[in-house]
């Protein structure tokens, strides 16, 4: 390990911090040794042999790619819809100084704050009152709604560090308000909002909580993966789709590391 | 509003006029009248949460004081306390208890783990390592709730890599001995409460160490270095230098395992016994039991008890450490 030259670490820290990353890392590691496993009935380690044909099986299996594409158009449209409100809300707050200013910061992280189990019912309670059916469109309201935090998270970082006399230079070169967003705020803010659209899906596509009570008899990926946890109906494809999780939801969180990571480590901090 | 008429172009030609049109207008608009741009902005966000989603807590709020017939089964619309008076029932004030209870043990060891992985980071870890452990502590937070649940349930199994370690280990009858325990144990770790327990302490972790890290980059080492100059043990300058000045981050993470595990009802159910938590009820009193005023008076024991939680964390500055 690389110290700071001044001083290196006692060895029980190295020790404990390695441990404690270990344990934070190893369970999703041994999902993907459990996706080749030839045992069907039992999770039973180590594995009796090792083989491929699940991921086949998964491959041809329709409810997983009804599943898969449900998760898909909900994480889209609400990340589509966060962005909007996300950014919208970031630039007010950030912007200008008004009364009830910490309100609506409080109004944004409150979805997120509270256990989703409250966020789900209150919805579902909400439905229920309105008589309103469940649909693709209560699904993406809940997701929608927790979803803005994380942009606005992002997009609020972002935009305490960009100088507001940019803006105004721009405006002293003759160029309007909506000019000015186009080629001087929005390419400042651009990749903070690509971060945190991602963080957005990423968070939409997992969610099983809230959605649990927003979707009625429609099975999102999480939701069917929830279903085999509960009632086991073929055991490797669950793990063959674990797998997949593991690695679509890596690449986001991967992507939006790097896309913000000179100065703010902010995005994920307000999950 | 009449803006043309008041345009200040004439006399100021350093100003380009206006360059028309509707799109023009509305940028002049925006400009003079920052508050109307404000408010644009503020509208669908405020309207969209302040409607989608306090407009359903206040529909939660609404049902828990409605009642439900025990004959009929139907919910009866008529202001009552009758409701969160059910609370008090033995059985509901078990698992109230229950959930506190694993909710504060689950706090505590997280704070135990989180701890040296938070300090190694803050205060060792440089440049690449330094980047290493972010990334190492924002994959686990990020990646999929339930797979890490499946995980769990994995190595948990009777026939999973745990035991199988342990009888490589000869340890097997430490399991059985803790198995054996009357709370605790079980038939397999899988379906006990410390099965539970150690789920949700990985799963909140990292929650906690990033606002305890977030703490402890704001401690200078020339205070660590002065307190063992001034003849402190190590363990004396933890006690007396690191411990208070890390505590607002402690607070702030332990707002996120506490209220975590108040909420959750997956866990339990997956991992863990018969016996309820607050999650599970009211996923079974709104679900099965079709007793939604029970089931929001339920909801209502988290947000008050996060609610006095809160409170407390920002008397101790834990919000500054977010």
């Amino acid at each position: 390990m690389r110290s700071d030259g001044s001083q290196s670490a006692p060895l029980g820290l190295k020790v404990a911090a390695a441990c404690g990353l270990l344990f934070l890392h190893l369970p999703i590691l041994l999902i993907f040794v459990y996706a080749f496993t030839t045992e069907e009935k039992s999770f039973v380690w180590p594995p009796p042999g090792l083989t491929t044909q699940w991921f086949a099986v998964t491959w041809n299996r329709p409810d997983v790619w009804q599943a898969l594409s449900l998760s898909v158009r909900v994480a889209a449209i609400s990340t589509a819809i966060a962005l909007i409100l996300g950014t919208l809300c970031s630039a007010a707050v950030s912007r200008t100084k008004f009364f009830g200013r910490e309100t609506i910061s409080l109004l944004v992280i409150l979805p997120i704050a509270l256990p989703g189990i409250i966020t789900g019912i209150a919805l579902r309670s909400a439905f229920s009152l309105a008589d309103i059916p469940f649909s693709f469109w209560t699904i993406v309201l809940g997701h929608a709604t927790f979803c803005v935090v994380v942009v606005y998270n992002n997009a609020v970082a972002r935009f305490r560090r960009t100088s507001g006399s940019m803006i105004e230079a721009s405006m002293d070169l003759g160029a309007d308000g909506f000019q000015t967003f186009r080629h001087v705020v929005l390419p400042n803010i651009a990749t903070a909002l690509l971060a945190g659209g991602m963080l957005a899906f990423a968070l939409s596509f997992d969610e099983v909580i809230v959605t649990t009570f927003t979707a009625g008899q429609q099975q999102t990926l999480p939701i069917w993966m929830l279903e085999e946890l509960i009632r086991p109906r073929q055991r490797p494809v669950t793990n063959v789709v674990a797998m997949v999780v593991v690695l679509v939801t890596l690449l986001p969180i991967l992507a939006a590391y790097y896309l913000t990571r000179d100065g703010d480590q902010i995005a994920g901090s307000g999950k | 509003m009449s803006l043309d008429a008041a345009m200040p172009r004439a006399t100021a030609p350093a100003i380009l006029p206006g360059s028309g049109g509707l799109r023009g207008t509305l940028s002049d608009l925006f400009w003079r009248r920052p508050k109307v741009l404000l408010l644009l902005m503020l509208l669908p966000p405020v309207l969209w949460l302040g409607i989608v989603y306090i407009g359903s807590l206040f529909a939660l709020l609404a049902q828990s004081f409605f009642s439900i017939d025990e004959f009929s089964g139907l919910i009866n619309r008529q202001f009552t306390l009758k409701t969160y008076g059910d609370l008090f029932q033995a059985a509901n004030l078990d698992i109230i208890l229950r959930t506190v209870t694993m909710a504060a043990l689950v706090t505590l060891a997280s704070v135990a783990v989180a701890f040296p992985i938070a300090y190694y980071a803050a205060r060792y870890a440089r440049g690449r390592w330094k980047a290493l452990f972010y990334l190492g502590i924002m994959l686990p937070l990020w990646s999929s709730y339930l797979v890490k649940i499946y995980a769990w349930k994995l190595i948990l199994a009777k026939e999973g890599i745990l035991t199988w370690l342990l009888a490589k280990l000869h340890l097997l009858w430490v399991l059985d001995a803790w198995l054996s325990l009357p709370v605790v144990g079980g038939n397999s770790l899988s379906v006990s409460f410390t099965g539970t327990f150690i789920v949700f302490v990985y799963v909140w972790l990292p929650f906690m160490i990033l606002p305890v890290q977030a703490a402890l980059e704001r401690v200078p080492g020339n205070l660590v270095e002065a307190s063992s100059d001034l003849g402190a043990s190590p363990g004396q300058t933890f006690r007396n230098v690191l411990f208070p000045l890390a505590l607002p981050g402690i607070v702030a993470g332990s707002i996120f395992t506490f209220s975590l595990t108040l909420g959750d009802y997956i866990i339990p159910q997956i991992i863990g016994t018969s016996r309820l938590f607050i999650g599970q009820a009211v996923y079974s009193q709104q679900g099965t039991a079709g007793n939604i005023p029970l089931a929001a008076a339920f909801t209502v024991v988290p947000i008050v008890i996060m609610g006095f939680y809160l409170w407390g964390a920002k008397r101790m500055g834990a919000f500054d450490a977010l």
